[in-house]
């Protein structure tokens, strides 16, 4: 009976050990456990998130992570990352296996409010496009009457391509495969003509894994609008909060001009809305409660969001700011005031 | 119906001569003959056409542009990849972690098939070290073992664990069922069909979902169980079910005397079953068990799908690799033989003991 | 406290302290799951049934629109899992049988063959098979442009396989009901004949008399409705072949999968049968001067069949069930949509809900088919 009873607590153990608590107050559980798990796109899409080669996590949806860490611990390094397919994503968020889902997602509403989800800010301004073989002659989406598609099931996509062809009164077949890599194999082996995603996925996708890039055009076409940005559960409205102004955050440091290079510099700035996000002036992280130096420290170890873009989509995937540019220079990121 | 007298048949040819063998064994009909013939046929066309592409023309190098430029298989990806096909994303310079690990994992299955060890006590006695040196090996965070998650595990050995231990935790729970489902007790006689019947009817895959998707939701707010404890309780659960059907084929081979006998002697329903009834029952059903087991450890693959790196799991990882995608073939063909040389020996292992078991039997 | 040690007290005692705690955790885990989801404030119920799908499925048996609605979708759903599985089924058995005796060939060469063949595809995960044999069509096979075209107007392509069908006629109507009524036909043929060899001693070809009347009757609505011939013949059209019956790659690698894995199961199941045929029967029927093939036929297979058929039972709905697998190479089959509709609606418990009745009435309906056909089979002992 003593083997048996070793046994009982043994197995109690390593269950205890597999199995974690997470309160109703997410901040506190990250507090505790010492670091932000996030949601992050386990398909490798450059420029978004993907591994390199020292096995570090990077891009621009991790970034959001990284600040998030920063703005808790004052450690943008104190992420854990659990990459997901766009099946797995909502439901690893809904059970609380992550803290934060960002993972190029689409704000909609019903993803909103019927998947019990909180999107917490744009992050990225995208629109689904088609990438096809060159060597097919198509010009523009309206010749793909016909045409066999790949897409990934569970996503935006899926819905826009159908209402797309429905909308132009052509016929389609669409090939769905659990996840991204698989459909991009499928395309790639030419089971599709046509492969379809967010443009910057197609970018990145064409960076990446296409053997022969210029082989590949993605058609001019823009069918949709995602705006891409991070999730948090619905009903945790102090996290929610800290996810979304450390996002503002980094916009907020475009906006006037810091960087992580100048950022201790501009701490003796006179300007007084610096002053307030940088915690010279203290307040606006009592509000969050977090330190005040929670922005100065996503600043300096993240970077703000021009950077952010400048090291992952600009250098990468060779895309302009575009409509992501900041609102001052015609784009639609514009940062709430910091106050 | 005939009608006619039959003609005596001619005596039997003599087996000992090549001719003869041949004669008997290949051309002993006309249609016999035709089928040596084209299968003959088939398979001269086939073989070396399957040599030559996995031997002769294969490359070995651990380089793509090389496998590119070559015409057979490019076993240039395993060279390159192997490590990662079998341990997965498990900290590079630990591997050996792992390695050993599994060892200790086979070594335990091995164990258990010496009948040495076929006494509950000793089982258990082995389970218990070896799992405890598995944990230490594999989690680490003392005697100087750096500390490595579980999200990180994959590859052959989780595929391994899942299976044994899918079955381990299996193996009572089965065992409760088909007591249960051959109870006298309506109350648990119903509620054991129904569970074994559920999960028999319904596809793995499901049960996994189930367990993945839902199981979160179960569970009270707050309480949150890793992914691969999750797949281990949809595996455990789904293999007790067929599991439990094996115990009971095994429980009503058991001649009624004995079931009388035990009463007669006063012993309580527990104590008869564990003494008298359960030993003969399990040594009965050991070779369907070992089926059961082979199943298990083919369908483990399907965690894949639930996004949990195992052998299979790799193996996809490592092609979709631009550089190596072509080489799928080659993957999937590994992989395969792995799986084949785990399952095939198994297959025998229990095909040995139904006769070594028959053997026992006396009479 | 004597009654205690009473055994019918004690057993409803059990009963009772069981239930309850069965009770008990089933209202913690439904009371857990509702608190999470209305927490999460996540939608309930089967409404989401009447909405619009608005995604498109590839292959379908009936019309389907992405303006249909999910419940429709998974419909259509469920005919594409019954239709690889009845096709699965039928293969398996074929293939199961030939190899199931060929293991027992006096040939050696065949039987290695076939003991090579059982012993690789039942010892290889199916998954992975699966996966093989999808990846394998998908690269292999050429694009419609330069599709192979191994009989005139079939394209074997990495689009899947093209064919030419006759195109629609209403005569087509006409055969499929003759041809029914011609089975029927049939059936009374094959009782006059049994009744006329247990007379008379009499034989019949029923077989070819029976095809003969099922043809004959097909025929000859073919010939009333007017012999139709024109064929839908695939072309390159657009973006690749159009027109013709067509098998997508999805649908062949889940088909072929299937029915390699399944048929070594069922090649195990057949040769045990064949075993468990006492040798004596062998030995009876060839003293009667019966051919080998003559007694196989009709001596020792209709004898393992009432061996064979419980297992084979379990091995087609094992098929059925592991057709779920297509969610992994993109097969539009009943867990597939469930998979889609669980994500773009969030109601993930309805969705799993709704594939395992599914299959748990599939198991049943099958379990209750071969109960019937066990019982009509088992010898009738007198």
């Amino acid at each position: 009976m003593k083997v048996l009873k070793t046994l009982a607590v043994a197995s109690a153990l390593t269950a205890t050990a597999m199995v974690g608590a997470v309160s109703a107050d997410t901040v506190d559980d990250v507090k505790k456990k010492g670091f932000v798990q996030c949601g992050v796109n386990g398909g490798n899409l450059t420029g978004f998130s993907s591994v390199n080669d020292k096995g570090v996590w990077e891009g621009i949806d991790v970034d959001v992570c990284r600040a998030v860490a920063a703005a808790v611990f004052g450690d943008a390094s104190k992420v854990k990352y659990t990459p997901l397919t766009a099946q797995q994503r909502f439901t690893a968020l809904q059970s609380g296996e992550i803290d934060i889902l960002s993972r190029n997602t689409t704000w909609t509403l019903s993803r909103d409010t019927k998947l019990g989800l909180n999107f917490v800010g744009v992050n990225f301004y995208d629109g689904q496009g088609f990438m096809i073989k060159k060597a097919l002659g198509v010009k523009s989406a309206k010749e793909l009457d016909g045409a066999t598609v790949c897409v990934e099931p569970g996503t935006t996509t899926e819905l826009n391509l159908a209402d797309y062809f429905r909308a132009n009164k052509m016929a389609f077949k669409p090939v769905v495969i659990e996840n991204m890599n698989e459909v991009v194999a499928a395309y790639l082996a030419g089971r599709c003509d046509v492969y379809t995603t967010d443009a910057s996925g197609l970018a990145s996708q064409r960076m990446t894994s296409v053997p022969n890039p210029d082989d590949h055009i993605i058609l001019p076409e823009i069918i949709s609008k995602e705006p891409l940005g991070p999730v948090v559960r619905h009903g945790d409205d102090k996290w929610m909060d800290i996810a979304r102004w450390s996002m503002t955050a980094m916009v907020e440091a475009e906006e006037k001009g810091i960087t992580s290079k100048n950022v201790d510099a501009m701490l003796k700035s006179n300007d007084p809305g610096i002053k307030r996000l940088l915690g010279v002036t203290a307040g606006l992280g009592e509000a969050l409660g977090l330190d005040e130096k929670w922005a100065y420290n996503i600043i300096k170890q993240v970077g703000n969001y021009g950077e952010s873009y400048e090291m992952h989509i600009k250098a990468k995937l060779g895309l302009d700011r575009g409509v992501n540019d900041l609102w001052t220079r015609g784009g639609l990121m514009y940062a709430n005031p910091a106050r | 119906m005939t009608h006619k007298f039959i003609e005596p048949k001619a005596p039997p040819i003599s087996d000992r001569s090549v001719v003869g063998w041949m004669r008997n064994n290949l051309f002993d009909s006309p249609l016999n003959t035709a089928l040596t013939i084209i299968i003959a046929y088939v398979l001269l066309q086939f073989i070396p056409l399957v040599l030559d592409w996995a031997l002769f023309s294969a490359t070995w190098v651990a380089d793509s542009d090389a496998c590119k430029a070559g015409s057979g298989a490019c076993w240039g990806l395993i060279n390159a990849k192997w490590r990662f096909i079998l341990f997965g994303t498990y900290t590079y310079d630990e591997h050996w972690r792992p390695f050993v690990g599994m060892l200790i994992l086979l070594g335990a299955c091995v164990g258990s098939t010496i009948p040495v060890f076929w006494k509950p006590m000793r089982l258990l006695l082995l389970w218990v070290v070896s799992s405890v040196l598995l944990g230490i090996i594999m989690w680490g965070g003392i005697f100087g073992l750096s500390y490595v998650e579980n999200t990180l595990w994959g590859g052959l050995p989780l595929t391994l664990i899942i299976a044994v231990y899918g079955t381990l935790f299996a193996f009572p729970i089965g065992i409760l069922l088909a007591l249960g489902r051959m109870s006298n007790l309506p109350a648990i006689k119903s509620f054991c069909i129904f569970f074994i019947e559920l999960i028999r009817g319904v596809p793995l895959i499901s049960v996994l979902f189930m367990s993945s998707f839902l199981l979160p939701l179960f569970l009270p707010d707050g309480v949150n169980i890793d992914k691969l404890l999750r797949a281990q309780v949809g595996i455990t659960l789904f293999t007790a079910a067929y599991l439990a059907e094996v115990f009971r084929g095994g429980l009503q081979a058991i001649p009624n005397g004995q079931f009388e006998a035990a009463n007669s002697l006063g012993l309580t329903y527990w104590q008869s079953m564990r003494m008298i009834i359960l030993p003969q029952a399990l040594r009965l059903v050991i070779p369907p068990t070992v089926n059961s087991f082979i199943s298990m450890f083919k369908d483990t693959s399907l965690v894949v799908i639930i996004g949990l790196m195992d052998l299979l799991g790799t193996v996809k990882s490592v092609i979709k690799d631009p550089e190596w995608r072509i080489f799928y073939a080659e993957g999937y063909v590994f992989a395969a033989a792995i799986f084949f040389f785990f399952c095939y020996s198994m297959a025998r292992y229990s095909a040995y003991l139904e006769v070594e078991l028959r053997k026992g039997e006396g009479h | 406290m004597e009654h205690l040690n009473d055994e019918g007290v004690r057993a409803i005692l059990y009963q009772v302290l069981f239930v309850l705690l069965a009770g008990m955790a089933v209202w913690y885990l439904a009371s857990n799951t509702i608190s999470n989801l209305e927490k999460q404030n996540v939608a309930t119920g089967f409404s989401f049934l009447n909405l619009e799908a608005a995604f498109g499925i590839s292959e379908t048996m009936v019309d389907y629109e992405p303006s249909d609605t999910y419940a429709h979708a998974l419909y259509v759903g469920f005919l594409n899992t019954v239709k690889v599985s009845a096709y699965g089924i039928i293969f398996t058995s074929i293939i199961g049988v030939i190899f199931g005796i060929a293991r027992l060939s006096h040939n050696l060469l065949v039987r290695s063959v076939a003991t090579v063949y059982v012993d690789i595809f039942r010892n290889i995960p199916i998954l992975l098979q699966l996966m093989f044999w999808y990846a394998l069509i998908i690269n292999v096979f050429p694009h419609p442009k330069k599709a192979l075209n191994p009989f005139s107007d079939v394209f074997l392509t990495n689009r899947g396989i093209y064919v030419p069908i006759p195109e629609p006629h209403p005569a087509y109507m006409w055969m499929l009901i003759a041809a029914v009524v011609g089975c029927i036909g049939a059936y009374f043929l094959k009782k006059w004949a049994d009744k006329r060899q247990a007379e008379t001693g009499q034989p019949f070809p029923t077989i070819i008399a029976g095809f003969g009347v099922v043809f004959g009757c097909a025929l000859f609505a073919y010939v009333i409705g007017g012999m139709p011939t024109a064929i839908d013949t695939p072309a390159l059209k657009g973006f690749g072949l159009r027109g013709g019956w067509n098998m997508s790659p999805e649908f062949v690698a889940l088909f072929v999968g299937l029915t390699v894995y399944t048929s070594t199961y069922v090649a195990e199941i057949v040769r045990s049968g064949i075993l468990a045929v006492p040798k004596g029967q062998w030995e009876a029927a060839e003293s009667l001067g019966l051919k080998r093939s003559y007694i196989l036929r009709h001596v020792v297979l209709p004898q393992s069949m009432r061996v064979a058929i419980p297992p084979l039972t379990n091995q087609f709905l094992n098929l059925t069930k592991n057709s779920s697998l297509a969610v992994a190479i993109g097969y539009p089959d009943i867990v597939s949509v469930a998979n889609t509709t669980m994500n773009q609606t969030g109601q993930a418990i309805e969705a799993i809900l709704i594939f395992m009745t599914v299959y748990l009435t599939l198991s049943i309906l099958t379990s209750l088919f071969m109960n019937w056909f066990n019982a009509k089979m088992a010898l009738v002992e007198r």
